[in-house]
């Protein structure tokens, strides 16, 4: 009798700790990534980056090297299980949205790093592509979302 | 070997088309990172192995399109895609394709 309610109070326990840990340390890994991710994007604002294929007032595009940036990147506890919540009554699930914009910015900076590595000053073309990585085993498994971003570098003149 | 992802070379004129090539790899990461990726799976965030999989992965599926594309003669691949498809626990299809072509 007595096992029974403290393998309960047990499993409460850990729920709730888990729980927590979503709150609050991925609350401020979040809030440290977007202040972090403000400063890198005001370090590469010069390095123009387009979704087409001419870039306004350069006339002259050369040397062209491919480059990507990607991302993995998963929810936390607190979150998946706000999530079971919001699926009951639908509507607008902003804790999903910052998760995936975080994400996509990571991977635009990352692309512009290596474009910038590789002496570029413009990247034309630019595609971003979301795709799902789980790994099995129902909600139990480690689900990951991958971001890549890729486009053609160039030396615009 | 140039690569872009538009469908000419900026700079250059495309000469001759030569085909469609493809670069394609599967990985999958040690069990340890598994558990790691499953322990920050409470926290939320980057899951670093997984990109650090994916990127590689990526890489080495662009060199075999390229390696297939200076088989064919080609020095440039213009018009690159890619995909992505998980095709079992822990593992990843990275598939790169491209248009061979001859520039100059």
């Amino acid at each position: 009798m007595w096992a029974v309610f403290f393998q309960i109070l047990a499993q409460i326990l850990a729920f709730v700790l888990l729980l927590g840990l979503g709150i609050f340390v991925g609350g401020t890994i979040e809030r440290r990534h977007f202040s972090k991710l403000v400063e890198r994007e005001s370090q590469y604002r010069d390095l123009q980056a387009t979704t087409g294929r001419v870039l306004p007032g350069r006339t002259q595009l050369s040397d062209p090297v491919l480059v990507h940036g990607e991302v993995v990147i998963s929810v936390d506890y607190f979150k998946r299980f706000a999530a079971f919540f919001r699926s009951i009554t639908g509507g607008r699930f902003k804790a999903y949205e910052t998760l995936l914009t975080r994400a996509r910015r990571e991977a635009v900076q990352r692309m512009k790093q290596s474009a910038r590595a590789q002496g570029a000053n413009a990247i034309i073309n630019v595609r971003i592509e979301t795709s799902r990585i789980a790994n099995g085993r129902g909600d139990r498994g480690i689900a990951g979302v991958e971001i890549l971003a890729f486009g053609t570098a160039v030396q615009a003149r | 070997m140039l690569i872009s992802n538009v469908e000419t070379i900026p700079g250059r004129e495309v000469r001759e088309i030569l085909g469609v090539v493809t670069g394609s790899t599967v990985r999958a990461k040690h069990i340890g990172r598994d558990i790691m990726a499953g322990l920050k799976n409470i926290v939320g965030g980057e899951l670093v192995g997984y990109t650090e999989l994916l990127q590689e992965a990526r890489s080495e599926a662009v060199e075999r399109m390229k390696a297939q594309a200076s088989e064919l003669g080609a020095n440039a691949v213009v018009n690159v895609r890619f995909t992505t498809s998980s095709v079992a626990q822990g593992a990843a299809e990275l598939f790169a394709y491209g248009t061979a072509v001859r520039v100059r």
